[in-house]
């Protein structure tokens, strides 16, 4: 829903539901125009004439948010500026452009001639995918206009709600799934039911052992009656204690008691040991269900939030089953059975016992409400005072270079005053939380004292009545407290869940294909056929087209943002190309599975990531079960193997985190091991000389050489120099290709490549002075 | 300040420079260095491939002609609300949906998280929506009691 959500109040009704009992109309408008447009557009439209695209347009010239309309219609370009009530029309006629870009947050509409611009319109970023159609569909309706053919049809299946091209294999619009704009709702732990489904027996048991449970607790209030009435009052008269009579009514108490006990036990042990069980299938699941989602996903959120959703989110929600709702549960139960039991004693006590009772629930809530967004506030301090640590201590050698600890010492200092502010405001009311609540609970019972008197001395009650009544209200007035945290908990928990939810409804924008094709032998001829990209609503690489026959090794050139990293991504399928294909041996890799078609790729990276574990396992990271005798293979191709010797534990040397450290480049020839070790029939090597100095990287080519034999090879270098092995380079420019042919013929034709080349043969003499400068600077030291 | 350039809008409505040694760019756009600490000081003139033609220390020294182009210029590219109101908050718990009143007119923005809000210079506070659009609150401490309240939930 997100295009026709446009920040405006009258935008907001339009609800999908209601466009469908238009059918008379729905020819001549897309599905996805709201209905409170129609009637307006309507008067404006000839009798045969339909409309093809539409964009709302919600900013004014001067950036002021109006309401405007621009349409697409077989005949012309009809729009209705912002905040304006007239409209204006541009039939088609050659030498009409339409374009748009945006900026920051912004999008324009510029509609030009040869000989200026007639018109702009400017809308919120929301509306671009809409903006973007109807670029589309004017330039499609222009074309056919001017040709006087029949303007061809989009082929691409899009999503009925936003329009977004679909990809192949998806069902589901990946945009419109992944913008949920509604807040988190209670309902959402509803559908922890599938968790907690497997463990439904389990739950049962759980749930009659709680109901057992309470009412065993609540036996001995009952006992204090026939107590005090049948033994104490009559000893007060003067009778003696009936002995038989007190041991029957402690026995009673006692058995009371010690069966509580065992239910209760039981009770906790069975539903915690079902809530752990849950909380780790939710984790297992959704860890799983992660690791499935393309790179995209993972693009776009930042791992610590990512952990945390898995971690913490997943035990909050574990604590809130197995202890808050246990409890509140207990609770109900027990307030209902109370009730039911002074209800059956004596009802008119019973009202006025119970009566107080929802406005001091009331006013405990009332105070809790309070209370949580000042510990809300709390926690969001302390996460401030805890950011000026996480920014200081990495950063300690900057701050100890510029002498600025005083300073870093005063905004310490200022974070924790305003963590002290906050709570001392906190605790002003924190600290009148308790006694309030004992106050009101004293208050209730001395209403019971009061009516429970007053019936006893009408004879309408008996002390020991009396004396029940006050032992059930005291238990379950402290009770209370307890039952007004069950609305926070649930929200925070429900939050819990929606986050954890968000990640498992996730559909992954790389989907297996339904059938999968097998290929036995890969020769590894790859063909990319008009291949073009839209990250998000942008448009990354247009239209590349080009043949690497197996064995062959192409460099790809260009700019930073020209889409080489892009091309990278697409053709190891970590992204999905939005319109053409990308073809292995003749085969689309979209009908590939996903894990059998990454086999045969062998990526090295321009930061090659060690994994914590000894150097022979990283190499064979791709293949566990490699002999030793392949991975020192492996290790010799690459040029590691003297390195690693070198370690004082070899190949069982720890890397990683607090392992061995390893330099740069020792690090790249450990990942070039790994990458040979698969043997794959396509390698990929993305930048992977650049963050080394020229010397490392000469050691690194020698180990490459070695890995690109026989293998078609993709390489991305920023240094021209480092691909001098490629048999043809591809130049990019803004995602387009523009040239294509070896150094020598893209040198001859001077064209972007040899700008390219120019600019660097400066800059590599200077580098290689610097190089040079360094090593005298080392061997000065020495 | 006298200026050895000289500036015009063409048919197209981009801006068109003509530096002092006859050298011509289309579509010139102005930017300014400090949009939210010093709007008014540090403007550049950059051609569209991102190259500087131009500094203007301030726009108030410019030539009155000159001035008003740039800041129609700018007036057409800076897109910054500044939050007036906050009317309602659809809920406390993130993505919520917010009404508010802006010196652009009633406008509704998606908070999609917390740390959206960013804290300036205090007492100024940035908000994100989630197409990206950032709506500027200058002082907090300056809005009406109710939509401090509202606020003051998600800070």
């Amino acid at each position: 829903m997100k295009t026709t959500s446009a920040p405006l109040p009258n935008a907001q009704n339009d609800s999908p539901a209601a466009r469908a009992d238009l059918p008379a109309l729905a020819g001549r408008f897309p599905s996805s125009l709201p209905d409170g447009r129609r009637a307006e557009i309507e008067t404006q439209l000839a009798a045969d004439e339909n409309v093809l695209a539409h964009l709302e347009i919600d900013l004014d010239a001067g950036l002021r948010f109006a309401d405007g309309l621009v349409l697409v219609s077989n005949r012309r370009l009809l729009a209705r500026a912002a905040g304006q009530d007239a409209w204006q029309e541009w039939p088609y006629r050659a030498g009409l452009t339409l374009q748009r870009n945006d900026h920051a947050g912004v999008g324009t509409l510029e509609l030009c001639d040869a000989d200026g611009r007639l018109a702009q319109w400017r809308y919120t970023l929301g509306g671009d995918i809409a903006a973007g159609r109807l670029v589309d569909q004017f330039a499609r309706q222009l074309a056919g206009a001017l040709t006087g053919k029949e303007a061809a049809a989009s082929e691409q299946a899009l999503c009925p709600v936003c329009e977004t091209p679909l990809m192949a294999g998806q069902d589901e619009c990946p945009k419109c799934s992944r913008e949920v704009d509604a807040p988190p709702s209670t309902w959402t732990l509803l559908r922890l039911w599938r968790f907690a489904h497997p463990y439904r027996w389990r739950l049962l048991a759980g749930f009659l052992l709680t109901l057992c449970a309470t009412a065993a607790t609540l036996v001995p209030p009952y006992l204090t009656m026939p107590l005090m009435d049948n033994v104490l009052i009559p000893y007060q008269n003067g009778k003696p204690i009936d002995r038989g009579l007190v041991t029957l009514y402690l026995s009673g108490l006692l058995g009371a008691a010690l069966l509580a006990w065992v239910l209760g036990w039981a009770r906790t042990y069975i539903l915690a040991l079902v809530s752990e069980r849950i909380g780790a299938d939710l984790r297992t699941t959704t860890y799983e269900h992660l690791l499935k989602l393309s790179q995209e996903y993972f693009g776009g959120k930042r791992t610590g939030d990512l952990m945390a959703r898995i971690g913490s989110e997943t035990d909050r929600i574990n604590i809130f089953l197995s202890l808050h709702l246990l409890d509140f549960a207990t609770d109900v139960l027990m307030i209902c059975m109370t009730t039911a039991i002074l209800v059956s004693i004596n009802p008119w006590l019973a009202l006025v016992t119970l009566l107080p009772l929802p406005i001091i629930a009331w006013l405990i809530h009332v105070v809790r409400d309070k209370l949580r967004t000042g510990f809300e506030k709390v926690d969001r301090i302390w996460a401030e005072v805890t950011n000026v640590l996480a920014d200081t201590i990495p950063g300690i050698r900057v701050v100890k270079a510029f002498a600025q600890e005083k300073r870093e010492a005063a905004r310490f200092r200022a974070a924790n005053l305003h963590n002290l502010e906050v709570n001392d405001k906190v605790n002003k009311v924190w600290s009148l939380f308790t006694p309030t609540v004992t106050l009101l609970t004293e208050i209730g019972l001395l209403i019971v004292w009061a009516f429970g008197i007053w019936q006893v001395s009408r004879d309408q009650i008996t002390v020991g009545v009396l004396t029940a009544f006050l032992a059930y209200i005291s238990r379950f007035y402290l009770r209370l407290d307890s039952m007004s945290r069950i609305v926070s908990v649930t929200q925070k928990a429900a939050a819990g869940a929606k986050r954890i939810f968000d990640i498992l409804d996730h559909v992954s924008s790389v989907p297996e294909p339904a059938n999968p094709v097998h290929l036995p032998r890969v020769e590894g001829r790859i063909e990319l056929r008009n291949v073009g990209f839209r990250y998000g609503t942008r448009s990354v690489t247009r239209d590349i087209s080009i043949d690497i026959a197996p064995g062959e090794m192409v460099g790809l050139v260009g700019h930073s943002g020209s889409g080489k990293s892009t091309m990278v991504n697409l053709i190891c399928r970590f992204y999905d190309v939005t319109e053409g294909a990308i073809l292995l041996d003749g085969v689309d890799i979209r009908s590939l599975p996903v894990a059998e078609y990454r086999k045969h790729i062998g990526l090295v990276l321009q930061e090659p990531f060690l994994f914590f574990g000894t150097i022979a396992e990283n190499i064979a990271y791709g293949k566990p079960d490699a002999t030793r005798a392949e991975i020192i293979a492996a290790a010799r191709a690459a040029h590691a193997h003297e390195f690693i010797l070198r370690l004082p534990h070899g190949y069982d040397s720890l890397v990683g985190e607090r392992g061995q450290a390893l330099s740069g480049g020792e690090r790249q020839r450990i990942s070039i091991a790994r990458a040979l070790l698969i043997d794959p029939k396509i390698l990929i090597l993305d930048e992977a000389t650049s963050s080394v100095d020229t010397t490392t990287e000469k050691e690194i080519q020698k180990a490459l050489d070695n890995l690109v034999r026989g293998r078609t090879t993709i390489a991305i270098a920023h240094r021209l120099s480092t691909l001098r092995e490629a048999n043809r380079l591809v130049v990019l420019d803004r995602g387009s290709v523009v040239e294509v042919g070896n150094h020598e013929q893209l040198m001859e034709r001077e064209g972007h490549y040899y700008t390219l080349y120019q600019a660097q043969a400066r800059n590599v003499d200077t580098e290689d002075q610097l190089a040079r400068h360094d090593a005298a600077a080392q061997g000065e030291r020495k | 300040m006298t200026s050895d350039y000289r500036l015009e809008r063409n048919a197209f409505g981009r801006l068109v420079f003509t530096g002092a040694h006859g050298d011509v760019h289309e579509g010139v756009v102005p930017v300014r260095a400090f949009p939210i600490g010093a709007p008014d000081e540090g403007i550049a003139l950059v051609n569209p491939h991102g190259h500087e033609l131009a500094w203007i220390e301030r726009l108030n020294d410019l030539p009155d002609a000159l001035r008003t182009l740039v800041e129609s210029e700018l007036a057409s590219r800076e897109f910054m609300p500044e939050i007036r109101r906050v009317l309602s908050v659809s809920s406390f718990a993130t993505p919520s949906t917010w009404r508010v009143e802006t010196d652009r007119g009633s406008a509704a923005l998606v908070l999609k998280g917390e740390e959206d809000i960013r804290r300036l210079a205090p007492p100024a506070l940035l908000i994100t929506d989630s197409n990206g659009i950032h709506f500027l609150i200058r002082d907090r401490f300056a809005l009406d009691a109710a939509s401090r309240k509202l606020l003051d939930r998600f800070l």
